[in-house]
């Protein structure tokens, strides 16, 4: 294996691991979000965005109130580094993704690895849902669907300003459900926002459980390209082709719509299928098999 | 009574063309909203987003973080109706720049119901960050722009379009949070804002003859609503206060001075006028001021159950005085 498939693929174990002790201390947690995702945030942090060192504490910041006119207020995004006209930009959509994102923070060295103790703590800015304030979070877009017109705005803008870096938006799949994201995907392909890059989730799953009717009806990359944007699929555990897909250069916004196994690296959690969007234990015999199965992923 | 035609086009061109940093985005309303020729003027800062307010709101809070300041114009309906979760979530939460330019406020239209922005008032209120502003002339529609672009923070501005009164000297632009005191009297204090305006002016003569003296205050901002002369008038009006207001009487003006006035134990009679918590239908402007009660024989109702008599003001009074004469020249203003 290469150097950087090595480290990345470490990244992506690191994450993985980290989220499931965070969910056996807890009680609980959005496991599968780390299950299917932990590949795309370690190739996004550890290979493929250009990123400066991050501009934040490591010890993650306590929370120092909401915007409003002249007060004091700061964004997760500079733990992403610096706005730089060569640099990448990370917009973040599914907020409730947010323990992935911590987690691959971690393991890039941009937040101390104590910060998950503070997760969901009252007064930390390490909330359960994302919010701008949150390490890595730059805009607010727990609203699903809304980051990427955002994203298409700040391309719009860095385009215009003759900027190189690009506008990277992590999504789920279950967003493509709301108008918004066709509006949007249409708005930047008339724009021809070739410095925006969309990696999506494709887990299959959603709050209430299967979202795959859908995609019986057309497969996503085919509804993508005929809004005029272009769309690959990826295996989104394989890094090789997650390198391929992303660093693809089209000409036109770029879509990577990654297949992932929203139980990969924790068969057990499978069992509960197709109820996967939050885990949380019921039983003392049932905490004990995760247990066990995160003594097997350590080992 | 001098008649404005369009005075938003030229005035917003020459406005802009010091400010780079000022955009124009649209939703398939560019001409409607009047910067049809702001657009071949600028070409560059122009923005035309399609039939798509959602995304609209997202690309004007991603252009306001990288430093440009968006002019959404559009019909106002189309600002804080479809699109609230994200005006709320990717805009007014963030505080952004953002200059929401809402045309076709309250009964203005003859639209209907679909056109005919009613609650927007309500619903900006609500909303934290939100500054909101409403032009009651032309003098307004001109100098709105400056009083917007100095908020750190998300404007909302109810715009008059088309033909429209010069009631204010050009030489007193709006001011933020500043009311205009119109007519001084001790026996009722009377708010208005944006078209009702006219209105009450209308009134002003036949009621000073009728031996009724009228504050009339013209508001022209609506959050912040801290102006201590609001608060003064309404406690200086021997019988009550009037509201009068081209908006539902929930929410808006109405409300603003009912909680002033409970917040500071002000005991007088409130009588809020505008749409009573219906909506409305398409047809003329005078028609529906007429019909819903938000014109000047409706004022002069509300005024005369405050001091408990007849004032003996005919409609042929109103008449006789009305000062926009002008507008039977106009067309219904077209979609």
């Amino acid at each position: 294996m290469s150097d950087w498939k090595e480290s990345t693929q470490a990244v992506a174990d690191g994450i993985r691991r980290r989220v499931l002790e965070h969910v056996l201390k807890n009680n609980g947690g959005y496991m599968s979000q780390a299950c299917s995702s932990s590949e795309m945030f370690a190739m996004l942090y550890a290979h493929v965005m250009k990123l400066g060192p991050s501009l934040a504490p490591m010890e993650p910041r306590e929370f120092i109130g909401v915007p409003g006119p002249g007060v004091p207020f700061f964004t997760g995004g500079d733990y992403n580094g610096p706005k730089g006209p060569g640099y990448d930009r990370f917009i973040f959509s599914p907020a409730h993704y947010a323990l992935v994102l911590y987690a691959t923070l971690i393991e890039v060295g941009r937040l101390a690895e104590t910060s998950l103790d503070h997760f969901n703590e009252d007064g930390s800015t390490v909330e359960m849902i994302g919010a701008e304030h949150s390490p890595g979070v730059e805009t607010t877009t727990g609203s699903l669907a809304q980051a990427l017109s955002q994203a298409g705005g700040i391309a719009l803008a860095r385009k215009v300003r003759g900027d190189t870096g690009n506008v990277w938006v992590m999504m789920s799949d279950g967003e493509f459900q709301e108008g918004q994201t066709w509006e949007a995907v249409e708005q930047i392909a008339r724009f021809e926002l070739d410095n925006l890059r969309v990696i999506v989730d494709a887990n299959g799953q959603q709050c209430d459980g299967c979202l795959d009717e859908v995609e019986i009806a057309d497969p996503l990359t085919n509804r993508i390209r005929a809004f005029g944007a272009s769309a690959v699929e990826s295996n989104g555990h394989d890094l090789d082709a997650l390198n391929e897909a992303m660093t693809m250069q089209t000409g036109k916004p770029h879509f990577v719509v990654a297949r992932t196994d929203p139980v990969r690296g924790l068969p057990l959690f499978g069992e509960r299928a197709p109820l996967l969007h939050y885990l949380r234990f019921t039983s003392a015999d049932e905490r004990a098999q995760y247990e066990a199965a995160y003594e097997e992923m350590v080992s | 009574m001098e008649i404005v035609k369009r005075p938003h086009v030229q005035n917003f061109i020459d406005w802009s063309a010091d400010k780079p940093e000022v955009v124009v985005l649209t939703a398939d309303l560019t001409n409607s909203s009047e910067v049809g020729n702001w657009r071949d003027t600028y070409p560059d800062r122009f923005f035309p987003m399609k039939m798509a307010e959602q995304n609209m709101m997202g690309f004007a809070a991603g252009l306001a973080r990288e430093g440009y300041e968006p002019w959404i114009h559009t019909f106002a309906v189309f600002i804080y109706r479809r699109p609230l979760d994200q005006l709320a979530m990717s805009i007014a939460y963030p505080n952004l720049r953002v200059r929401f330019v809402g045309f076709l406020p309250g009964i203005t239209t003859p639209g209907g119901v679909t056109h005919q922005a009613i609650e927007d008032l309500s619903v900006m209120r609500a909303t934290p960050n939100m500054t909101i502003l409403e032009t009651g002339d032309a003098t307004e529609v001109e100098s709105v722009l400056d009083v917007a672009h100095a908020v750190d923070g998300p404007v909302y501005i109810r715009m008059l379009r088309g033909e429209v009164p010069r009631l204010f000297p050009r030489d007193e632009p709006m001011r933020l949070d500043r009311v205009r005191v119109l007519s001084e009297g001790d026996d009722v204090t009377v708010f208005t804002a944006g078209i009702t305006t006219e209105e009450a002016m209308r009134a002003a003569a036949p009621l000073a003859a009728a031996g009724i003296g009228m504050t009339h205050i013209h508001v022209s901002t609506h959050k912040p609503f801290n102006d201590p002369l609001i608060l003064e008038s309404i406690k200086r009006a021997k019988h009550g206060v009037v509201t009068l207001e081209n908006h539902t009487i929930v929410g808006g003006l109405g409300s603003a001075v009912a909680e002033l006035m409970a917040e500071n134990a002000v005991g007088k009679p409130l009588v809020r006028l505008g749409l009573q918590d219906t909506y409305a239908h398409g047809a003329s402007r005078q028609y529906l001021m007429r019909e819903y009660g938000l014109d000047a024989p409706a004022l002069v109702a509300g005024i005369e159950k405050l001091v408990g008599r007849p004032t003996g003001i005919t409609e042929a009074d109103l008449e006789v005085v009305r000062i926009e004469e002008v507008h039977s020249m106009s067309k219904a203003e077209a979609l």
